[in-house]
């Protein structure tokens, strides 16, 4: 079906009227796009997931898809993917228009996914995973691996990504970047034309990240299109020639490569514009809270840390991921025992051999990964709440439900968690507010130091803004904040000084004046600050 | 009692009637007494391997356990003298002890529970042939503990005092498991081990509780078994009854994963299991079928049970669609 009015220049970009988007020529403008989108509306039972979407992608286009949580981004990749099927609309591949697209049809023009879960299998080696399913055979009855073809095979496609690491490394042993190259090597495999990758920084340290965004102008070299899909606003803006926003299921607008910038993405996003530093607090930091002394982990077994929390300070804790910052936060918490070293609270001496000592003596922590150790998904909310506390809310060692839910009621309005009921599992809630259920676990005792290992990652920035509030409200009571944190803007945005850590050993401590991006990196790669 | 609970009142009640219809004499009292009793020593040691399952884990010693246990009991009081209170408490706390030290392997040393009790059901059973040189133990004749007899093997108003035991421990267990904070813990670590710990939750002590209290209540239920059968071949006595208990766990909704299940819920499995075992002689199905039936039964109630549960999330899904804007 063609015809229906539909010319690949109509009116494409809603937001050309907007401000900002003048349309300069790059070079992959002059190429008449091979896959494009026309007003495409997708809707779920009781909410319109996509409206009124119209794309085109050129090939070498890098363009940057960003968008809060629920703007449609994953639905425009179910379409894109053959996942879904639009109710309305033209998806036309090399001039050839479909309703819908198949898997087949998605997989045949070229179109890849990385997705943030990645799908690979750790106990394979690379070459294996990168032509599971699609292995090169010996003839015969046995139909057994030609292991010297799939290396040869291997070969050029590592080359092509940069990988630094051989076909025959198991992918247990590959960094999380790694991993990512192994994902889009295997796009390359399947000679893609159209590499999507959802928010494959989220989880990146610094120099890791720099890497892969290398990667994607080496796609771009190449002519492969992509779509980077990220919450990491200044990623978008270093890699995209063209931005797309999303709200609501709706174009917000399009950036073209010289009105890229942070504040217009993020105003078209929210629809309003955010502070640029969330920290604005005037508070004086007070006593030293948790003194750590010569701490030594099991990640770095002889280098020592050694870091002071003041009272009512939010202390940034960057780095590389690997740099052994989790390794400490967990000393710290009591869930790994330390090596060597002193830990010292409000002056004093403490010994912690569990995490229980840890929560008796005020300590808690928000863990990086929220599934795995934050929350329990089957719990309800009041459930979660009350789990490190439950001996004040029992008597007699039988836990009181009533007293459970004024509590989790409590905190429920007080950070604005979005749930029907105290009572509802935790697992049906979205990220922002499950981690805000985490928060709430601890806020309903009494802190003296909170420790935050990643807390806003894949986070949308509505729930995240709400995060720092909490943040900062809780230095302002006096607590003393640790953050440890790989976003950048955050880093900077939310903390009063920041430490650094590299390779297991605190590099530097920067305090409010000398906060920036440049000094944060230079300490993170173990140099010095200006 | 929750849906799945009421489901399976009703398949034993169902049951019950058609095995009635055909034989009358399942509802005669002597056959109810009968079955009950059997019903409160396999209850006993089921609810002790809940505890265990609750936490993600395994107990795969309780019949070597019992075997053990159980001559031990008898020669203790038999053999050597000794009044059995004393006996009974220890025997008791062997069981305890035996718990403990399987906890402690799981939760210290990091071993698996499967491969922990697993070599504990071989070693106990070794030891416990061993120690009879693969004899019966048993009582000399005439030799009678009328008190010990009463509360094991007697009757209260017809009702088997085994019975009576099974609802007092149910009743205790029950606060204990859906009550207690200890409770609350136990089901936070089989949901998710790692973050009970991130809560600050000791959770090597709790799984180590949920092992003693297994031992425990095995060793109970081993006295009852050898106070009923009176004689004790070691070399068979207890054989599969790990697999019981599991087996009536996973019929009343227990999950293996851990963290899934209620005491309400292995008591019915375990009625649903005397129950079949009852058909079987009642109907005058060759009784070499036996476990072939049980089998089959449970494996047709975790399908029905696992296709219910999928049927119930497709609904949800559906409403949830409907009802509310999601992203």
């Amino acid at each position: 079906m063609t015809g229906n009015g539909f010319t690949a220049t109509g009116d494409v970009d809603r937001a050309e009227s907007m401000p900002g988007t003048i349309d300069t020529s790059s070079d992959a403008r002059h190429q008449a796009p091979f896959l494009s989108l026309h007003d495409v509306r997708k809707t779920y039972p009781g909410v319109v997931a996509l409206d009124g979407f119209s794309i085109e992608i050129r090939p070498g286009e890098v363009i940057g898809l960003v968008g809060e949580n629920g703007a449609g981004k994953s639905t425009l990749m179910k379409i894109l993917g053959g996942v879904a099927a639009p109710d309305r609309g033209l998806i036309r591949i090399d001039g050839v228009d479909h309703d819908r697209l198949t898997v087949e049809n998605s997989l045949q023009s070229g179109i890849a996914f990385v997705h943030q879960e990645l799908n690979l299998f750790e106990n394979l080696d690379v070459a294996a995973n990168i032509f599971l399913g699609r292995e090169p055979l010996h003839g015969g009855l046995l139909k057994l691996v030609d292991r010297t073809k799939l290396r040869e095979m291997v070969l050029p496609l590592l080359k092509r990504v940069g990988a630094n690491f051989t076909a025959d490394t198991p992918v247990s042993e590959l960094s999380l970047a790694q991993q990512q190259m192994v994902e889009i090597a295997k796009a390359l495999s399947i000679k893609a034309r159209l590499v999507i990758l959802d928010e494959p920084t989220s989880s990146l340290p610094l120099a890791e990240t720099e890497k892969l965004l290398g990667v994607i102008k080496g796609l771009k070299a190449e002519g492969i299109s992509v779509i980077f899909i990220s919450h990491r606003l200044h990623e978008v803006e270093s890699v995209a020639d063209r931005v797309i926003v999303l709200r609501d299921g709706m174009l917000a607008g399009t950036l073209a490569s010289d009105a890229i910038n942070h504040d217009q993405m993020v105003k078209l996003m929210i629809g309003r514009a955010l502070k640029a530093r969330t920290n604005t607090s005037e508070r004086e930091a007070g006593a030293v809270a948790l003194s750590a002394k010569g701490i030594r982990t099991a990640a770095y077994p002889h280098r020592t840390v050694d870091l002071d929390v003041l009272h009512g300070e939010i202390l940034g804790l960057a780095g590389l991921v690997g740099s052994g910052r989790t390794e400490f936060a967990r000393v710290v918490f009591g869930i790994d025992r330390s090596l060597g070293g002193e830990l010292y609270l409000d002056g004093k001496h403490v010994l912690l051999s569990s995490s229980a000592d840890a929560v008796a003596t005020g300590i808690f922590l928000v863990p990086e990964d929220r599934k795995l150790a934050g929350i329990l998904l089957d719990f309800a909310v009041a459930q979660n709440i009350s789990l490190p506390n439950l001996s004040a809310h029992s008597a007699n060692l039988i836990v009181s439900a009533a007293s459970e839910n004024t509590t989790a009621e409590a905190q429920k309005s007080n950070l604005g968690i979005k749930a029907p009921s105290v009572k509802t599992r935790v697992g049906t809630l979205s990220g922002g507010n499950q981690q805000k259920v985490v928060l709430a676990k601890w806020l309903a005792m009494k802190p003296r130091i909170m420790i935050f290992d990643e807390p806003t990652r894949g986070i949308d920035i509505g729930a995240k803004a709400e995060i720092y509030r909490l943040m900062q409200a809780l230095a302002d009571t006096g607590v003393a904040v640790l953050m440890i944190s790989s976003d950048m803007e955050e880093v900077i945005g939310v903390s009063d000084r920041v430490a650094v850590m590299h390779e297991g050993q605190i590099s530097g401590i920067l305090a409010k004046d000398q906060l920036d991006q440049e000094n944060v990196l230079l300490l993170a790669v173990g140099k010095a600050a200006r | 009692m929750n849906k799945k609970d009421i489901g399976l009142l009703i398949l034993i009640v169902v049951v019950g009637a058609v095995v009635a219809t055909i034989n009358p004499r399942f509802l005669l009292p002597i056959n109810l007494a009968n079955t009950s009793n059997l019903i409160g020593l396999f209850g006993i040691l089921s609810i002790g391997q809940a505890f265990v399952i609750i936490t993600g884990g395994i107990e795969l010693s309780v019949g070597s356990l019992i075997a053990l246990l159980g001559v031990l009991f008898i020669d203790l009081i038999a053999n050597h003298g000794m009044p059995w209170p004393l006996a009974f408490m220890l025997i008791l706390v062997l069981g305890g002890l035996i718990g403990l030290a399987h906890g402690w392997l799981i939760t210290r040393l990091n071993l698996q529970p499967f491969v922990v009790t697993l070599c504990g059901l071989l070693i106990y059973r070794g030891i416990a042939r061993f120690y009879t040189a693969d004899g019966t133990a048993g009582f000399a004749f005439g030799q009678n503990f009328p008190t010990l007899e009463f509360l094991t093997a007697g009757r209260t108003y017809g009702i088997p005092n085994s019975f009576i035991a099974l609802l007092i421990i149910m009743g205790v267990t029950w606060v204990v498991l859906h009550r207690s904070v200890f409770g609350r813990y136990l089901y936070a670590i089989g949901k998710n081990e790692e973050a009970a710990r991130y809560s600050g939750i000791r959770t090597g002590r709790m799984v180590m509780a949920a092992y003693v209290i297994c031992g425990v209540l095995t060793a109970l239920s081993a006295i009852y078994f050898a106070m009923y059968t009176r004689s004790i071949s070691p070399a068979s006595h207890g054989n599969f009854y790990e697999l019981y208990a599991i087996a009536a766990a996973v019929l009343g909704g227990f999950s293996l994963r851990g963290g899934e299940g209620s005491i309400v819920g292995v008591i019915l499995g375990t009625i649903l299991l005397q129950e079949l075992q009852n058909l079987v002689n009642l109907l005058g199905i060759p009784s070499s079928l036996n476990f072939a039936v049980m089998g089959g039964v449970i494996l047709i109630g975790v399908l029905v049970d696992q296709q219910w549960d999928v049927f119930r999330a497709k609904r949800r899904l559906n409403k949830a669609a409907h009802s509310t804007p999601s992203n």
